[in-house]
């Protein structure tokens, strides 16, 4: 990268698209429901046919999603994964920060307190 | 002469598509958002547009990593939503213009524009949700003509370029010989990042920034760079670029008529804006007029 990096913030560039495409190519074919059964029914089966690395593998066999990140995936495909064991976006988060998902929920809300006052005029 | 009314901005975060399938609009943790909509309807029932260009991101349904063009132009008779993999229903989406598509790629690549031209296309919920929110329970009584920005995978077109891209839209719009009413959409944003330690992060300072200057001086939007707006606006944020773009459509000078702004919406800070051009203006004035006129 040649900009400074962003603290917590992975930039899916070409380095990353061509690290994760197996691992994302797959995560691209659960948006059909037959395909996510197939996973469900022998997840080795189902990884093994779209040749993840073991890194990735490895990723998803801890359900671990940073790790999938360092594997080269990229979030918008990671959550069609991440529906089939049922996690939503604030699931994702609080694993990624490590927060509970009630903290990481209150985290959210509280960005709330930083709107400009100015704001709240507007309605 | 086709005319052109101004744009509806909005987040189109898949959790709100999910609300709308479960009829929690009134519920307390989303009626913040949805109250952001009557008075958007209430200007689309005044103004009645008749298309929509819709400038979005896909994030995955119709385009992967395999080609993943910069800016691609829908030029279908029809598109269609589909499951993203989470087993939603789909929205209803409204046919396409092809007429209309191909004279706005006839000017883009004129002015330069290398795009992508689409005669068969998924459009994802960036497109459908915004179309459910503004005219819900029903399938858009409008043509699309979608435009989808790779905000995915880096390096992204930068804010500049986006701008410019809308503004070289706005000029296809100027010259065609239609009779449309046309009206834009920009979706997405606005801050968020879902992926990384950082995830969670939003920046009302920055949205606030972006709200302000959209009608007046889009111009302001440009002068970060794509990391910057990463790193203002979060990885997903980036999708300001579709608003962007979106603005660039309707020329120099327009006016905001609504703005909606609430924290949060799922992982995301979310906006609803209207700005209208001259042109419609005009036309609301002359509409309140008449009907002052019959009271
Ligand atoms: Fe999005």
């Amino acid at each position: 990268m040649a900009s400074t990096a962003i603290p917590g913030t992975h930039i899916f560039d070409g380095a990353a698209a061509r690290k994760g495409y197996a691992l994302n190519a797959m995560c691209f074919s659960f948006n059909e429901a037959a395909n996510r059964d197939a996973f469900l029914r022998d997840e080795d089966a189902y990884c093994a046919r779209f040749g993840l690395t073991a890194e990735q593998r490895d990723a998803v066999a801890k359900r671990n999603v940073l790790a999938m990140m360092a594997a080269g995936g990229n979030i918008y495909y990671l959550a069609k994964l991440a529906g089939i064991f049922g996690l939503n976006v604030q699931d994702v988060g609080a694993q990624q920060t490590g927060m509970t998902v009630d903290a990481f929920k209150q985290m959210l809300l509280d960005n709330a307190a930083a709107i400009p006052t100015k704001e709240m005029a507007h309605g | 002469m086709a005319k052109v009314i101004g744009g509806v901005f909005t987040s189109h975060v898949p959790a709100i598509g999910g609300a709308i399938h479960r009829g929690a609009q009134n519920e307390p943790y989303w009626k913040p958002f949805f109250d952001a909509w009557p008075p958007v309807r209430e200007w689309l029932g005044e103004q009645v547009p008749d298309v929509v260009i819709m400038f979005y991101n896909d994030h995955g349904l119709n385009f992967f990593l395999d080609k993943m063009p910069t800016f691609a132009i829908g030029a279908a008779a029809q598109y269609r939503n589909e499951d993203e993999g989470w087993g939603l229903p789909p929205f209803p989406v409204p046919p396409g213009h092809p007429e209309l598509s191909w004279a706005i790629i006839e000017k883009l690549v004129a002015e330069e524009f290398d795009i992508t031209t689409c005669q068969d296309m998924l459009v994802d919920h960036a497109a459908s949700i915004p179309l459910a929110l503004a005219w819900p329970d029903r399938e858009a009584p409008v043509k699309i003509v979608p435009i989808a920005i790779n905000t995915v995978q880096h390096p992204l077109p930068s804010a500049k370029r986006c701008l410019a891209l809308g503004r070289a839209v706005g000029k296809a719009l100027a010259e065609w010989q239609g009779d449309e009413t046309i009206m834009v959409m920009g979706t997405g944003g606005l801050s968020h990042q879902l992926d990384g330690e950082r995830a969670g992060f939003m920046n009302p300072e920055y949205d606030l920034f972006c709200m302000d200057n959209l009608s007046a001086d889009p111009d302001a939007l440009t002068r970060h760079s794509v990391h910057e707006i990463v790193e203002l606006s979060g990885t997903q944020g980036v999708e300001i670029l579709n608003w962007i773009a979106a603005r660039g459509a309707l020329g120099d000078k327009v006016h905001e008529v609504s703005r909606s702004y609430h924290i949060p919406i799922s992982n995301t800070a979310a906006a609803v804006m209207v700005l209208e051009t001259e042109a419609a203006r005009a036309a609301g004035n002359a509409g309140a007029e008449k009907t002052a006129e019959l009271a």
